[in-house]
């Protein structure tokens, strides 16, 4: 069990796909628009990925290596076809929303990603927790950045509008260029909270010799990250 | 200015002038068109005035104290962001729309990247386009003493006779700091009497930009028209006192002219061809990123380096 709890943890904070790997920013930059598009493109992207971590893990020793990705591609085309399906069939309005994404969460690399990365290597219960937590961080990376937007762009949350008529939203924000910034942001806070979490331990102390050339000015000496100094 | 630069071998370039002097006489520049927008339009230009540079002010001061980075408000470079910012908004704006541009300029467009000098596009032409983009019935509200206010950009789009004479005194409508061209080319004057900018960067602009217009706006040399285009607009405030900016502009004399050529085009292009009437905006924030680009293939030859001649 503590292996999937800490896969979980993996996909969810220490690896979230969207604010830490990049991954699978199509998607995040284009649905985004409203926090429920967001959770919606989430959770179906979710779906796809524990169903194809699953079948391939268990597949994994019947694939031969020379043709994993294409046989990885199948899998995940034919998830992202039942899903499409039964989303125009149950949820249609979310299925017109989110449109032309739908079909190309098989171009996902997130789920390709894990396939090659995790699943392919590792027995089925894992994989399906790593499909889980991968799923459920890029679900709340993209919940996060259309919940923002929305408020922001549109007043509204998950539809709900909470800013009165006289007081305008600003509309870039749910216009391309307002799915760059949010993204920029998060990532920056992000990455943030993870320096410091990370500050206490696996750290290495500068020295006057390492200062010399850091433009880092404004650590004044203190711990920082290894993998700061590596770029 | 980041520490990295502070040593170096000679030999050194000795300027009198620091950021905060060259900042000074920008702002000295600005004044004749800031006093002539506030007759002009009345206290509502005053009050976008006072509000851009207010609260580009504070933003740079919290942040730099948010940041515990040194404060760099003393250099004045974010009184000329927010005040350029409220000269490009019309004089009908609400207070509180050069306080979303200002903050929206200091910290994303320029603090972020770095500070003063590491800005990738022009702040408060950045900000402006952002609070275009973002209240687009608003920012081209041009009315002003009940007239109805079509700028005359709009009006020559519309095929109605413009006063070349209203245009230069400025009794026109338009963005508080745009509309007389005899206040911005004071203000030129004073920038070039000190050597703050030179006139490589207006004047191709300006001359690509009416041979332009000339060859595919479809009304042949008409110097009405052409006229129109060059006082009626943003292009004289835009070619002096913002394609100039040092950061965001070529610092070679051949990259320069490429700039100054590209504003030109890029701002034909926006006015013949967009849905707007107006462009320079949009058009500098452009040619800004192609800066980098310019910068590499006019990079001049090293001493030595030559090769033959």
């Amino acid at each position: 069990m503590g292996r999937s709890l800490e896969r979980l943890y993996n996909g969810i904070v220490k690896e979230n796909p969207t604010l830490v790997l990049m991954l699978g920013m199509c998607p995040t930059l284009a649905v985004t628009t409203s926090a429920i598009n967001g959770v919606g493109m989430g959770l179906t992207t979710t779906v796809v990925l524990v169903m194809s971590n699953l079948l391939i893990s268990l597949l994994r020793k019947l694939i031969p290596d020379s043709v994993r990705i294409p046989a990885f591609i199948v899998i995940i085309a034919s998830f992202v076809t039942i899903v499409q399906l039964l989303l125009q069939a149950y949820i249609p309005g979310l299925y017109s929303a989110l449109g032309i994404y739908i079909p190309l969460i098989v171009v996902n690399c997130i789920i390709l990603g894990r396939a090659e990365a995790y699943a392919s290597k590792n027995p089925v219960i894992p994989s399906v927790f790593d499909g889980v937590g991968m799923g459920l961080g890029f679900t709340i990376g993209l919940t996060l950045i259309g919940m923002i937007r929305e408020i922001l762009g549109a007043g509204s949350i998950f539809g709900f509008r909470f800013l009165p008529e006289s007081i305008k939203p600003l509309t870039i924000f749910i216009l391309a260029p307002g799915a760059f910034f949010v993204l920029a942001v998060l990532t920056a806070v992000m990455n943030k909270v993870k320096d410091r979490s990370q500050n206490d331990s696996a750290g290495i102390q500068c020295s006057d010799e390492m200062c010399k050339g850091c433009i880092n000015t404004g650590c004044k000496g203190r711990i920082i990250e290894g993998s700061d100094i590596d770029g | 200015m980041s520490d990295l630069f502070n040593v170096s071998s000679g030999p050194h370039i000795r300027s009198k002038y620091t950021t905060q002097k060259i900042m000074g006489i920008v702002i000295l520049a600005l004044l004749p068109t800031t006093i002539y927008g506030i007759v002009h339009f009345g206290i509502k230009a005053a009050v976008l005035v006072v509000s851009g540079i207010v609260t580009c002010v504070i933003t740079e001061l919290i942040y730099d104290l948010i940041m515990k980075k040194p404060i760099t408000v003393g250099d004045l470079s974010a009184v000329v962001t927010g005040l350029l910012l409220a000269l490009n908004m019309p004089p009908n704006a609400g207070w509180w729309m050069p306080v979303i541009g200002g903050i929206f300029a200091i910290v994303f467009v320029k603090m972020l990247f770095g500070g003063l000098g590491q800005n990738f596009m022009n702040p408060a032409l950045a900000g402006r386009c952002f609070l275009v983009i973002c209240f687009t019935a608003e920012m081209t509200d041009f009315g002003y003493d009940g007239i109805t206010g079509a700028t005359p950009l709009a009006m020559i789009r519309n095929n109605e006779a413009v006063s070349v004479k209203d245009m230069i005194l400025g009794n026109i409508p338009g963005t508080i700091g745009e509309t007389s061209l005899v206040a911005i080319v004071l203000g030129a004057c004073i920038m070039l009497a000190f050597g703050v900018i030179d006139l490589k960067i207006p004047l191709t602009y300006i001359i690509s930009f009416v041979i332009f217009m000339g060859l595919f706006a479809g009304r042949g040399w008409n110097v009405d028209y052409l006229l129109a285009q060059v006082a009626g607009g943003g292009l004289m405030l835009g070619a002096f006192f913002m394609a100039t900016d040092y950061a965001t502009s070529p610092i070679t004399s051949g990259g320069k002219i490429v700039y100054g050529i590209a504003l030109g085009i890029m701002t034909g292009i926006f006015r013949c061809f967009s849905s707007s009437a107006e462009g320079v905006s949009f058009a500098i924030v452009f040619c800004n990123l192609l800066v980098p680009i310019i910068e590499t293939l006019t990079l001049p030859k090293c001493f030595g380096k030559g090769g033959e001649a």
